[in-house]
């Protein structure tokens, strides 16, 4: 396969696994990994938990050491970004000049989405966090002894928005999420688990307002303060946005690739409707065996995994992805971890473990798909197993906590 | 510095050295093969599973219970199983024998 080059745009979670992984499956052509960010590849979750509360701005964690790019044979230009895709002259287009490739794997990722809040772009210390860059503005800004962050707002409370709460909260800030949704997490958790996690926050000493919008950012030299849409006045030294965001979608637009709202339409092999263009982890939409024909996921295994099945397919193998989905988030002394998606559960049932761990369980009919458990891995471990074998459970022994999980198999 | 002795799938010891951190972000920074550290060492992942040399067991200390559950995730678990990201790196490791566990 020489005389082989594979170009991958983003060099993060699903970049950096990607280029590794075809190192794994025995590709021996040249590998190009380009990111426009010029930090080494990193980890993103420590950026809203232990980076913050760490407080060293140099300590971003690597995902590979520097010399195992090299060691692998990869060649990865940092700083550099890709401006568009010429797919008749099959080259990659970046800042530094043109690459001729024989297959392109598009691990773009998502942007922060900014709401069109009056004031806010005039803000002062207002943040999103996706990077490191914002990482470490947030974290000077914290330092920064001059002008102390008392009161921060964080607007969203989706994973990031509550995990920059926490930590900012343990950093010593009065902190407030607003959020639009009935409760926090609805897009993403249980109620259940949303209630969990709300009473976590309060006994932290957060304050949590939902149903309700932010209407304007009013900054003076005296104050600033975040108006809501009941007139509510907030004081905010600082402002985490954290609303979502919109996917990377616009190099594969721009080059004819069928895209979607939510991501670049992939195949269950990654590939794009562009033959020798490949997509994956947060950019993508792909279809999944037990989850549906559009998915879209935004996490770390969502990534690796996707990762992991386009090396397989660039190096001529056939592989599915069809990964159960898990994640994990931690807040305070919450460790939430989840496996499957809550989607399509037509009943649930709670576990509850002492008063600082639960487990809910989502069954569409007999059928377990998705677990969602805090301090309570063993829930998180069986019920993975159990939704990959199609185990059925005992759902009345499931809820009594003198069963032990594992005795509820029927 | 503490040295530590990771052996890798193809028998080879790999003799390195810290003074703080975890094992796995040890082996991370010197391209241990095996060591994956996916979730970043918040023993969310299971891709950092060694078997520490039974001499060694009692040094290391055992696993706790989030971790003994999560090693469940793991393929070839014996009872000299831990999940590296887990361990911190101090003095009293010195000189153990790490197994990068195959799967
Ligand atoms: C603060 C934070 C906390 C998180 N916590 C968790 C967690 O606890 N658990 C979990 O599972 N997931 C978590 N996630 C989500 C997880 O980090 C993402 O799902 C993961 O990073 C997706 O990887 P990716 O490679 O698909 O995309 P990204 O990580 O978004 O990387 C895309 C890369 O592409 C680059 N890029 C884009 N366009 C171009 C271009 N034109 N030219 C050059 N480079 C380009 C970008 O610079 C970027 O580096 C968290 C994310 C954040 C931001
Ligand atoms: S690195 Fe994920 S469990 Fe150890």
């Amino acid at each position: 396969m020489s005389g082989n080059t594979c170009v991958i745009v983003g060099a993060s979670h699903g970049g950096v696994n990607c280029a590794f992984e075809l190192r794994k499956q025995g590709f021996d052509g040249d590998i190009v990994l380009i990111d426009k960010d010029p930090q080494l590849p990193y980890h993103r979750p420590p950026l809203s938990k232990a980076f913050l509360l760490g407080g060293d701005p140099t300590a971003l964690q690597p995902l590979k050491a520097q010399s195992a790019y090299a060691q692998s044979d990869i060649d990865l230009k940092l700083g550099v970004e890709v401006e568009s895709l010429d797919v008749s002259a099959k080259q990659v287009v970046t800042s530094e000049g043109a690459i001729d490739y024989d297959s392109v794997v598009l691990a773009t990722g998502a942007t922060p989405f900014i709401p069109p809040i009056s004031g806010l772009s005039e803000a002062k210390n207002s943040f999103v966090l996706r990077d490191a860059n914002d990482a470490t503005d947030i974290l000077a800004a914290v330092q920064n002894t001059e002008n102390t962050i008392n009161h921060v707002v964080v607007v969203g409370a989706g994973y990031i928005g509550l995990e920059a709460a926490a930590s900012l909260s343990k950093l010593g800030a009065k902190v407030t999420v607003v959020e639009r949704e009935q409760r926090i997490l609805q897009r993403v958790a249980s109620e259940p688990l949303s209630t969990f996690m709300t009473h976590k926050h309060k006994a932290n000493g957060i304050e949590i307002v939902c149903q309700k919008t932010v209407s304007a950012v009013k900054t003076s030299e005296a104050n600033q303060l975040v108006v809501l849409d009941d007139g509510t006045e907030l004081k905010a030294d600082m402002i985490i946005v954290g609303v979502g965001v919109r996917v990377n979608t616009e190099l594969a637009q721009a080059s004819g690739i069928e895209t979607l709202p939510q991501g670049i339409v992939v195949d269950a092999h990654m590939k794009t409707s562009i033959s020798n263009i490949y997509a994956v982890g947060d950019c993508t939409v792909f279809p999944h065996p037990t989850l549906g024909d559009k998915c879209h996921i935004e996490s770390v295994q969502n990534a690796v995994g996707q990762a992991r099945i386009v090396a397989q397919t660039i190096t001529g193998k056939v592989s599915t992805y069809d990964e159960q989905p898990w994640f994990w988030s931690d807040q305070f002394d919450a460790k939430l971890q989840s496996v499957g998606l809550p989607k399509d559960a037509d009943n649930i049932l709670v576990r509850e473990e002492g008063d600082n761990a639960l487990s809910v369980w989502h069954f569409d009919g007999e059928a377990l798909v998705c677990v969602e458990a805090i301090n309570a891995p063993k829930a998180y471990v069986l019920g993975g197993r159990w939704i990959a074998k199609k185990v059925l459970i005992d759902k009345e022994k499931l809820t009594d906590v003198n069963v032990a999980i594992k005795d509820c198999v029927l | 510095m503490t040295q530590i002795i990771f052996i890798t799938a193809d028998e080879q010891e790999h003799v390195l050295e810290a003074d703080s951190g975890s094992l796995m972000e040890l082996a991370v920074a010197n391209n241990i093969a095996g060591i994956d550290g996916d979730c970043g060492g918040v023993c969310s992942c299971a891709t950092c599973h060694v078997h520490i040399a039974p001499e060694d067991k009692a040094r290391v200390g055992e696993a706790s219970e989030i971790e003994a559950d999560m090693l469940e995730l793991a393929e070839n678990v014996t009872e000299n199983s831990r999940l590296c990201c887990q361990i911190a790196i101090s003095d009293k490791l010195e000189g153990i024998r790490v197994t990068v566990a195959e799967g």
